[in-house]
């Protein structure tokens, strides 16, 4: 004979059995909590790995980690195929300088902040998640470093991993070690601006449109119609030869501010037309303020942004 | 538990509050007001999330206006509106509010399991919550509040949204989260009949003012009435029942009886058969918080419609 809904080798005996329900294992007592309570830094850090590891998928459905790792894939893809070739044609230096491959692939990196801000902040503010981290140990600040930080961190991984690849390969290569090193620490301080600036943006326009949607496409039209907007009277100015004007125009797109940056300060050649970067020491320094105000302004904006979300 | 002195929240144009004193110990506290009676500006403040105009307010004997972040790891907050993303499951989404209240992540899933056993939630826990209905949605909701073994919890309007049977489960749970889990309850809802099934204590909010606060008995006393309705004749079995040495009032159609004792069930019912008209229906109610207001102001006539919300539920 057997009694399947009791399942409890060992367990107490027959006449206990027959007297309790077979659920009797549900009904153990509420038991206190009286471990550590980690606070306020702690809770940060949680927000934080949470929101890194959701920028790629981490901890979330299948199809969600699809998006982000086709675009880290393609990202990836090209340092791999350049390092192959400088392996195997025995060129003396890689292909691609590694200050300029973020530029080139800007689209991706594009892509990847459009998808990956409003799944940061849309979602908590459309399903009204906010209110709960709010009356939780953590401030308004630590939630939006947290976002900010885990944004940025993502975009560094997804733009620093293949300037690792290039540098390996390099080396592999047998190129000149100085040389790509200096290099590639260029890039490595470059790609962290353009992670700060890139997350900074995406998270102030995904912050004020809580359909996720809407937010995916203002940020791609944010990022393409200002890019596309300089390239084109940079183009104009290029064709009437007027150099100074191209170097004043990059001020005014995220990809073309980290390039303006790049040219004057770590010695990068422009990817403006002509490679007129910034003509002199005045417009060079403005492209690092500006940098830093508009990194600043968004990590503010969003301070103001949540200071009337709250609870409701 | 929590006490406030002469609290006020001032907005431009609005007081949300206006010199709340109140004084909450611990047990299950209902705070009962209308829409906009100051309920979820109260829960603001008393989670350190909104500075007071002026006023003071201590929870579990911290002040608000400078331990903010110590009150919120010691407290749980339920909010009135829908809080959960539907892509993940329950398990995730509550072992991650856990952390966020600064349980370790070995704890925080243990806790977790618990949790949504305590508050009814079994194989589901493991499906996205866009799947859920609302009844299972508000336990998931309960227990993120629970999650960190709070030593007081805030729940606003948890009863929003169930059907009957919902509403009574969660009645019934929120009682329990203070006689089994031994943990301080603080629950508002507009609606006074479904809290004095639950509450020891009740405080009435309106207009950001007190306007009453005592153990629930004494509400019940006050409130339990009867509400009868005849084919014909209202006004001379008033005058029968008035007559009978009971209070009771026209309201449209329906006469209301302030029951006495278990004899003014008799009296009614040998009054309507002397009159020889039919009863379509004798129920128990219990006053709307709408109706308790005139009561203390005892001025307006009544004016409502019968509610739709909880009272007729209340005669069961």
């Amino acid at each position: 004979m057997t009694q399947p809904d009791v399942a409890a080798p060992g367990g107490p005996g027959a006449d206990a059995r027959a007297g309790s329900p077979p659920d009797v294992i549900h009904n153990i007592g509420y038991r206190s909590y009286s471990g550590p309570r980690l606070g306020r830094s702690y809770a940060r850090l949680a927000l934080f790995s949470q929101s890194l590891r959701g920028a790629y998928g981490l901890g979330r459905s299948a199809k969600s980690k699809v998006l982000p790792m086709i675009l880290f894939g393609a990202m990836c893809a090209p340092a791999l195929i350049m390092v192959a070739v400088a392996i195997f044609a025995d060129r003396n230096d890689l292909p691609v300088a590694y200050t300029r491959y973020a530029v080139i692939m800007q689209a991706v990196i594009t892509l990847f902040v459009a998808a990956q801000a409003p799944q940061s902040v849309s979602r908590d503010l459309r399903f009204k998640t906010t209110p709960l981290y709010f009356s939780r140990p953590i401030e308004r600040v630590d939630y939006v470093a947290a976002k900010y930080a885990a944004l940025t961190v993502a975009l560094f991984l997804l733009t620093a991993i293949p300037l690792v690849i290039l540098y390996v390969g390099a080396l592999l290569a047998k190129l000149s070690f100085a040389h790509q090193t200096a290099g590639f620490a260029k890039g490595l301080v470059s790609v962290l601006l353009l992670s700060l600036l890139f997350a900074g943006i995406g998270l102030v326009i995904a912050a004020v449109t809580p359909r996720r949607g809407f937010g995916v496409a203002a940020i791609i039209a944010v990022f393409v119609v200002s890019y596309a907007a300089v390239s084109a009277v940079q183009g104009v100015a290029s064709a009437q030869e007027n150099y100074d004007v191209i170097g004043w125009l990059g001020l005014f797109s995220p990809i073309t501010l980290v390039d303006g940056f790049q040219t004057w300060f770590l010695g990068a050649r422009s990817a403006f037309p002509d490679a007129s970067g910034p003509a002199n020491a005045g417009i060079g320094t403005l492209y690092l303020v500006v940098l830093a105000v508009v990194i600043a302004g968004t990590f503010g904006l969003l301070m103001n942004r949540y200071r009337k979300v709250g609870l409701s | 538990m929590i006490a406030t002195e002469s609290l006020s929240k001032r907005y431009p144009r609005v007081t949300a509050l206006d010199r709340l004193s109140v004084d909450v110990t611990p047990g299950v506290t209902g705070l009962v007001g209308a829409n906009g009676a100051g309920k979820s500006t109260l829960i603001k403040i008393l989670l350190g999330l909104s500075p007071a105009t002026e006023g003071r307010a201590a929870v579990l004997g911290l002040d608000v206006a400078t331990d903010g972040p110590q009150i919120r790891s010691l407290v749980g907050y339920m909010p009135e509106h829908d809080c959960l993303p539907p892509d993940v499951s329950a398990t995730e989404f509550v072992v991650h509010m856990a952390r966020m209240s600064g349980l370790p992540p070995t704890a925080a899933r243990e806790r977790t399991a618990d949790t949504l056993r305590h508050v009814g939630l079994y194989e589901e826990r493991y499906r996205p919550m866009g799947g859920y209905s609302t009844g299972m949605k508000q336990r998931v909701k309960l227990a993120q509040a629970l999650v960190h073994d709070p030593k007081l919890v805030l729940l606003d309007e948890p009863t929003n949204g169930l059907d009957p049977t919902g509403r009574d489960e969660m009645l019934g749970l929120i009682r329990r989260v203070h006689t089994d889990f031994g943990i301080s309850v603080l629950v508002t809802s507009h609606l006074l009949g479904e809290l004095e099934r639950t509450s020891d204590h009740i405080v009435v909010i309106d207009g950001g003012k007190l306007l009453r606060a005592s153990s629930t008995s004494d509400f019940t006393q006050a409130t339990a009435s009867l509400a009868v309705e005849v084919t014909d004749r209202e006004s001379e079995l008033l005058a029968l029942l008035t007559g009978a040495g009971l209070t009771a009032q026209a309201n449209g159609h329906l006469l209301l009886v302030d029951i006495a004792d278990e004899s003014t069930y008799d009296t009614v019912r040998d009054a309507v058969a002397g009159l020889g008209v039919g009863l379509v229906r004798m129920e128990q109610r219990r006053h709307r918080i709408a109706e308790l207001f005139i009561d203390d102001t005892t001025t307006a006539s009544r004016d409502d419609a019968p509610s739709k919300e909880g009272d007729g539920r209340d005669a069961a």
